[in-house]
């Protein structure tokens, strides 16, 4: 009984991306840089779905696809569908003015997004999108209310509805409160299936974000272990010269 | 000073025979010795003494890796943001370099103010030693100028706010504000044109002063020597030979010694740089990962935690040009320290009860408004903050009057030394 109720909470908790008082509260995205399958699932996911519209104009592919462990053919045959270079950077075609007036805005280059917004916002905005017939694209977000966005993974994860629950506040005034999201259409992927998908697309934007952090991390530890050794040496010194000072 | 004798204390041969050839022609053996082999430095000084060479330490590193900055950085509107890209990318070693500079800007004001707070400790801005003080004080201004124009240059969103809301204080100065912050920005608005002056004055103009003033604090420094924790003048009590005897010659001694606190602190500066560079928000702050964009602020606009006392003062004043004049006021009273003390003593080990209550509760209140400057400015938090400003101007306002009544314990004629 008690198993089953841990299982139901598991299950409910994953998209309870739950607003409360207009702060949304984020999923935990667990992301993890070191993982290379995730990167290269990550990074297929990417230019197959994002890289149309959005740009990572600071990221080189070559670089990318050295540091995410793939060959040059192998980004070549995988990851490169318009006439680019392998040392150019991730650009796109669409002309800003023409995003301008498809979309309202120009959409946001993401090289950086993963660290100006997190991984956790990510994970959960590409999570929270739900049916609103009011909106042009058919679709609102949690996170980001009123996006410009269209739920480009529908066809993944399908359409799901938000579920609102409505109470009369001290001043007599409605408020309405998310409480779920229900699947109203189901997509290719299942809910778990799709999690993962954001999950490794979102450790590519982590990479992409700052792709220096693979070498800083794993060189950290000899250059803090020398410093250990080195301030060993100098507190041993120290001590010899202090010697003499009575 | 004849250079005859000189050349006997490096050794026989060709490089002694060097060594009088420039001491003829150039003070090198005399500066060393006066400077630092010959420099009697008081035998009992703590752990609050090693914040001094690390502030150099550190201003060395800021210049070396800013050098290195400059060859890939392009201080124009157009180019900046992407140019610190390029360096954190393509440039070899570039992110390195870079951290290396943004985490030194945070480890500067560290060390910096734990070097200020020793000087409360101890009373080492109290006569003789207030030219020195005042020097560091020009330096701490120069640091905060520094930081300041530095923040602009990567060109994110928060280094274009930033600038916009500390530029506009100069706005609140009555009858010149508007032209003066014109001036400042040399344009109607934070653009291109302020970028080019920011980046001039934060790669040459202030280096510059803060390297003169640095020499100009550590001549005024070797000059009137250094204070120690009991705060007794060493050189009142010298030996037959001219020496004071309770001092020990900073080389050998200060410098061996030193090298532990620069390995210590190497080790948490580096543990940042390769671990934690951003500090979490707190160094590099997240929506400096966003371009600068003059039609969106940021969510939340606060400076980097080194401002944010200051800038809590500000908020916390309901009138603009109050505010701007109490922050500016909270950063001036500093200067004014060797005057306002009042005290026999020098050192908080002979001060009485009623210091030790405002100083203690001086660093609790310069924390706390630290801590709330980075907060948004809710009405508890504003509350809050007038509070603890209260208490930050009475640590300097009332000290005349605190210092005077204190009950001091007697100071020994020799410091205290246990050896180890």
């Amino acid at each position: 009984m008690r198993t089953k109720l841990l299982v139901l909470v598991a299950a409910l908790a994953p998209v309870a991306a739950i607003a409360a008082g207009g702060e949304v509260r984020l999923d935990h995205a667990n992301v993890d840089v070191s993982n290379n399958a995730s990167l290269q699932r990550g990074a297929a996911n990417f230019v197959n779905y994002c890289l149309g519209c959005h740009s990572a104009k600071y990221v080189r592919y070559n670089r990318m696809a050295t540091d995410i462990g793939l060959t040059e053919q192998q980004l070549i045959d995988n990851l490169m569908f318009t006439g680019e270079r392998p040392h150019d950077t991730m650009r796109i075609g669409m002309n800003p003015d023409d995003a301008k007036r498809w979309f309202g805005v120009v959409p946001p280059d993401l090289s950086l997004v993963a660290r100006s917004r997190g991984a956790d916002y990510l994970y959960t905005f590409l999570r929270s999108f739900y049916a609103d017939p009011a909106k042009a694209t058919g679709v609102n977000n949690l996170v980001l209310p009123g996006t410009a966005m269209p739920h480009v993974l529908w066809e993944l994860q399908g359409v799901q509805e938000a579920v609102w629950e409505g109470h009369v506040d001290a001043q007599g005034n409605a408020q309405k409160h998310f409480k779920e999201f229900q699947l109203a259409t189901p997509g290719k992927l299942t809910p778990e299936q799709y999690d993962s998908f954001v999950r490794d697309t979102v450790n590519f934007l982590e990479y992409v974000a700052e792709p220096a952090q693979l070498q800083r991390k794993s060189l950290g530890f000899p250059v803090i272990a020398f410093l250990i050794f080195f301030t060993l040496l100098a507190y041993l010194l120290k001590k010899e010269y202090w010697k003499d000072v009575k | 000073m004849g250079s005859t004798s000189k050349t006997a204390t490096t050794g026989g041969g060709r490089l002694a025979a060097l060594v009088g050839w420039i001491d003829h022609r150039f003070p090198m053996t005399k500066l060393w010795k006066e400077q630092v082999a010959e420099y009697y430095a008081p035998k009992n000084m703590d752990f609050w003494y090693f914040f001094g060479s690390l502030a150099l330490m550190v201003l060395v590193i800021q210049i070396l890796t800013g050098i290195f900055l400059t060859m890939n950085y392009k201080p124009s509107a157009a180019e900046a943001f992407s140019s610190v890209e390029y360096i954190m990318r393509d440039v070899e070693w570039g992110w390195l370099i870079r951290y290396m500079h943004s985490t030194g800007a945070s480890a500067f004001f560290i060390v910096v103010y734990l070097h200020m707070f020793r000087a409360l400790l101890y009373g080492s801005y109290q006569k003789p030693r207030e030219l020195l003080w005042i020097f560091g004080m020009l330096i701490y201004f120069a640091l905060m100028g520094e930081a300041f124009m530095g923040y602009l240059l990567p060109w994110g969103n928060m280094s274009y706010w930033g600038a916009q809301v500390i530029v506009s204080l100069f706005g609140a100065i009555p009858y010149v504000g508007d032209s003066l912050t014109e001036w400042i920005r040399g344009d109607f608005y934070i653009s291109d044109v302020t970028l080019n002056r920011f980046f001039a004055l934060h790669v040459i103009a202030i280096p510059l002063a803060l390297v003169f003033l640095v020499i100009a604090h550590l001549m005024a420094l070797h000059e009137v020597g250094s204070n120690n924790p009991d705060g007794v003048e060493i050189k009142k009590v010298k030996g037959p030979d001219g020496i004071p005897l309770d001092g020990i010659p900073f080389h050998p001694y200060y410098t061996v010694k030193d090298l532990v606190g620069v390995g210590v602190f190497l080790i948490i500066f580096c543990a940042i740089i390769f671990f934690a560079p951003t500090m979490g928000g707190y160094f590099l702050e997240h929506a400096n990962f966003d371009p600068a964009n003059s039609l969106q602020t940021p969510p939340h606009i606060a400076p980097v935690w080194y401002f944010t006392p200051f800038y809590a003062i500000l908020r916390s004043v309901p009138n603009k040009p109050m505010g701007a004049a109490l922050m500016g006021l909270a950063v001036m009273l500093f200067v004014f320290l060797p005057w306002l003390d009042r005290g026999k003593v020098k050192s908080i080990r002979y001060r009485g009860p009623v210091f030790k209550f405002f100083i203690i509760s001086f660093a609790i209140s310069f924390l706390v408004l630290g801590y709330l400057g980075m907060q948004p400015a809710t009405p508890l938090y504003t509350n809050l903050a007038r509070a603890f400003a209260v208490v930050y101007f009475a640590f300097f306002l009332l000290m005349p009057w605190y210092t005077s009544i204190d009950k001091t314990k007697p100071v020994p004629t020799r410091v205290t030394y246990h050896a180890h």
